[in-house]
């Protein structure tokens, strides 16, 4: 059967591709652009690793098809950081050990981003509920809430300024 | 070569401080690359084929339809790899035997659980590939099959190998059975002992395997060239370890393969043995292009990890006064498909925080028709601490005692027996129990349906191979390449260590993995021993680059080289006599390197010995839901010995991430299975593992008495965290509602079952 034509936009920039029907979104990101920062954990939508901001909402990219992402805008993990300069979640990220082995963090921040941008000040039930479907194996979480909290923290006060 | 240090140094610049790990900004900005973001050009899929039948004897396998759909290039099954000799091999607690891991990568004669790997095929597309594999034609005998351990070991049970005799048995068993082994460690005399006591508790017990659970599935790339050479990337606890297992399967000298270490998505254990390697490498060699192996989750749970399950008994006698005078337990662990449990750590580990005249243990390894189990996070050791701590913490009601203070009366010290011959050579268990009796929430009081519960945990942690080469470049900066998969943030506990031995800034070092061409060999990152040993190997070779540097400095100043010190990061004078010299820095120094000698390098390469055990001592408060049966968890205190920790935040880490996967396993994680035996929760919305909302935060308490064998004192931190959780958990339910439950996992549905039969009894 024919390919679909897509146009979409991520991170900012124009992308078109052509995929099958029953391609998923994140089949498309990492085995057709490359953009192999958003990760599968499970392609069934339980773990969050492959955790993309759609038009304003997360989604889970394996849920997503290919041809679903036409006319819409895409953040992946790779346009969290503007050029060399980190986004206050990753830096607090890195200051806080909130990860191990680092394969759930790219969907944990995509995740966190997008309840920071709804929530500037979340408590940290309201981060743990949000994050509830990012799973991590590593961390128990600690270090994950504390590095969003700190974030927020951080980002409240340079919006303030 | 075992350095020595009594006194550990005090004096700490970089060693206890918190920097930002080297793998930081790649893990943040979605660039490092895991076992499945490696890509070649003309890269073929491969796909596994799995028998839908938990045992079926395989009388013959059809391939010619799937090789010829167009895309295929290559199809392989078991019998494509060399036969392998009959051999335990190695250190009686991690027996290898290749006759049996060729079969589990793929299966011959029989299948042995759902998932068991039968086939597989490569192919231009991964949704070729998945068609070839549905025109593969398996001709299956189905056989009885048999799931449970103690049904495993009954008269009559299916065996899964006809011919297997218990080993460990004397005199050797007659008939085969589904007992691999038996083995059995005492001391004094158990019967004696409990003559003397004044309460005598004995309970059952039984434990749900449980998956590792790592986010990243196994992947692999591999390129297998006409010339014989083989290149793989993945991701491993240990690419030395993918390296000469799959050497071994394939039949190649090792040095024909090299294997780069991918990013890690997690291991625990469970990435210490190949599934996917041999069968990308056997694709590649057939089809002449690279394979690429990428499991999905339910492959990961039919085929891969998980720990044992088990079914225990365990009896302990107290007298009065809080002095245990015997212990008696018998432990039967589900190995899984093929032999190799880790029962033996188990029967090791099972009584080993106390100080016992009188003690036996006896294990069982037992195969049935699921995975073969892999190692988890301090093998073995949590799954009997569930038993035994959850005894303990009955005979300290028994005697009216503090379960804390019970647990200190009996800890173990230093010249302590341990079940298995050696005398305890190191402290640290005291003031794991001393930590908790002195927290402020101890003695806090709780509401209804509330309860705390203590318990603790032993692992040896390990030592072992390592090599390292550290670098100064031209411009005094340093390089460490190490041959150890860094699972946790050993690149940074190595560039600190550097650091802290060269006298310069943490900024200055950059920490590496290198390739299995490039370094020397490398025992897996497991059994907590990479700070330790790795560590050790990386400050000696720190300290054979100060005597090139001081060779050097005295070469530049024209003095005899013992009158250069080393201090600061600068080669200095020993003493004023010795001249008006400015302190030479690394980097001019290094400016100097042609002339004094070349590049300013040091491999070394080490068996490190003399690792000291870890100890944890945790509390937890429940919150019981007398309607639900659901269990929430309101504190968390796990109180750990680590040596001394190199990076706090990182130790912290571990803490919190072995206690969360204790929490999973006491409430949660299990496998369910149906009568077919088939697994019925293979995926991650059914095996459930705690998520961010089921937890508090973690309270770590680190306690540093260092291991005077280690240059910093480190004794290894990653894994006894997990081991008295469970119990922890149960005990403080039993506190919170009375009831004592002995199996896991203790989800709503047990838990309300256990309340509602306690109250029809009252």
């Amino acid at each position: 059967m024919a390919k679909h034509h897509v146009t979409t936009t991520i991170n900012g920039e124009t992308v078109e591709f052509l995929c099958d029907t029953k391609q998923s979104l994140l089949d498309v990101l990492r085995n057709q652009l490359y953009m192999t920062g958003t990760k599968e954990g499970c392609a069934t939508g339980d773990c969050g690793a492959c955790t993309v901001n759609m038009d304003g909402t997360i989604v889970c990219s394996c849920l997503v098809l290919g041809v679903e992402a036409e006319g819409k805008s895409i953040q992946t993990i790779e346009g969290m950081a503007k050029g060399s300069e980190l986004h206050p979640l990753q830096q607090k990220f890195l200051e806080h050990a909130a990860l191990q082995c680092g394969i759930c963090t790219p969907g944990v921040l995509v995740a966190a981003k997008a309840l920071l941008e709804r929530n500037p000040d979340p408590t940290e039930e309201e981060v743990r509920y949000w994050l509830a479907g990012n799973l991590c194996r590593c961390t128990g979480y600690n270090k994950i809430v504390e590095a969003v909290l700190d974030a927020a923290r951080v980002m409240r006060g340079a919006s303030n300024a | 070569m075992l350095k020595k240090t009594e006194e550990p140094v005090k004096d700490l610049k970089v060693v206890g401080t918190r920097p930002i790990r080297p793998d930081g900004v790649p893990k943040v900005t979605g660039h490092a690359q895991y076992g499945a973001d490696y890509y070649l050009p003309g890269m073929l899929w491969g796909k596994i084929l799995r028998s839908p039948h938990a045992h079926a004897r395989i009388r013959s396998i059809d391939t010619s339809k799937a090789q010829a759909l167009p895309g295929v290039k290559a199809v392989m099954v078991g019998s494509d790899l060399p036969e392998q000799k009959f051999d335990y091999l190695g250190p009686d607690r991690v027996q290898v035997n290749f006759w049996h891991m060729t079969r589990n990568i793929m299966a011959r004669e029989k299948a042995l659980y759902v998932g068991h790997a039968v086939a597989a095929v490569a192919a231009t597309t991964p949704e070729i590939a998945a068609e070839a594999i549905k025109l593969i034609e398996v001709d299956y005998e189905v056989l009885p099959h048999v799931i449970d351990v103690d049904e495993a070991m009954a008269e009559d049970a299916p065996l899964l190998f006809e011919d297997m005799i218990t080993r460990g048995v004397n005199p050797s068993p007659t008939k085969p059975s589904n007992i691999a082994r038996r083995a059995e460690f005492k001391i004094g005399d158990v019967e004696a002992g409990f003559a003397q006591a004044d309460e005598i508790v004995e309970m059952s017990f039984k434990t749900s395997p449980v998956h590792q659970g790592y986010i990243e599935p196994h992947a692999c790339l591999a390129r297998f060239g006409a010339d014989g050479q083989c290149e793989i990337w993945s991701s491993s606890q240990g690419h030395f370890m993918v390296r000469g297992y799959t050497a071994k399967i394939l039949g190649i000298p090792v040095n024909n393969l090299v294997v780069h270490p991918a990013e890690i998505g997690g291991g625990f254990g469970g990435k210490t043995v190949v599934y996917v390697e041999p069968i990308a490498a056997t694709l590649s060699r057939k089809s002449g292009l690279p394979v690429k192996i990428v499991m999905t989750r339910e492959e990961v749970f039919l085929a891969t990890g998980p720990t044992a399950g088990s079914s225990m008994t365990v009896r302990m006698g107290v007298k009065r006064d809080g002095k245990i005078v015997a212990a008696d337990g018998v432990f039967k662990f589900q190995a899984g498909a093929f032999p190799g449990s880790p029962v033996m750590n188990g029967c090791m580990c099972a009584f080993s925080v106390y100080d016992l005249e009188n003690a036996r243990a006896v294990g069982y390894d037992v195969v049935s028709n699921r995975p073969k189990s892999a190692a988890y996070r301090a093998p073995g050791s949590p799954i009997v601490a569930f038993a035994v701590e959850s005894v303990v913490d009955e005979l300290a009601r028994r005697i009216g005692m503090d379960p804390l203070e019970l647990r200190l009366r009996n800890a173990v010290k230093v010249g302590s027996p341990t079940i298995w011959g050696p005398k305890h050579g190191h402290g640290g268990f005291r003031e794991t129990i001393e930590a908790l009796m002195n927290h402020p929430e101890y003695k806090k009081p709780l509401g209804p349906n509330q309860g705390r519960g203590v318990a603790s945990g032993f692992w040896f942690n390990g030592a072992g191979e390592s090599a390292v080469t550290i670098h100064v470049g031209e411009d005094g900066s340093v390089s460490i390449a190490s041959g150890s998969m860094d699972v946790g943030g050993s690149r940074a506990s190595m560039a600190i260590m550097a650091a802290e031995t060269l006298g310069i800034p943490y900024e200055k070092v950059r920490s590496t993995v290198a390739n299995t061409a490039s370094i020397g060999y490398n025992h897996v990152t497991g059994g907590s021993r990479v700070t330790y040993a790795t560590g050790m190997a990386v400050v000696q070779a720190c300290e054979r680059i100060i005597e090139d540097l001081r060779t050097r400095a005295a070469m530049m100043w024209d003095v005899n080289v013992d009158d250069v010190i080393w201090e600061d990061g600068c080669a200095k004078p020993a003493n004023p006599s010795v001249g008006d010299f400015k302190p030479l820095t690394l980097a001019e120094i290094a400016a100097k390197r042609a002339v004094t000698g070349g590049p300013i390098a040091a491999e070394v390469a080490i068996n490190a010995g003399g690792q000291a055990p870890g100890f944890s001592t945790q509390f937890c408060d429940v919150e019981v839901d007398p309607e639900t049966g659901a269990v929430k968890i309101l504190r968390f205190v796990a109180a750990q010995d680590v040596g001394r920790a190199i990076h706090p935040s990182y130790v912290e880490g571990q803490i919190q991430g072995g206690v969360t996967q204790g929490i999973g396993w006491a409430l949660n994680e299990t496998y369910v299975y149906n009568s077919k035996g088939e697994m019925e929760n293979a995926g991650f919305l059914d095996y459930r593992m705690p998520v961010a909302s089921d937890l508090p935060m973690i309270e770590a308490v680190i306690v540093e008495v260092p291991n005077p064998n280690h240059p910093y004192g480190v004794k290894g931190a990653g894994e006894v965290n997990i081991v008295p959780v469970t119990a922890a958990v149960a005990n403080a339910i039993r506190s919170a509602t009375g009831v004592r439950l002995t199996s896991l996992p203790m989800s709503p549905p047990v838990v309300l079952q256990a309340l509602e039969s306690e109250s029809a009894s009252v």
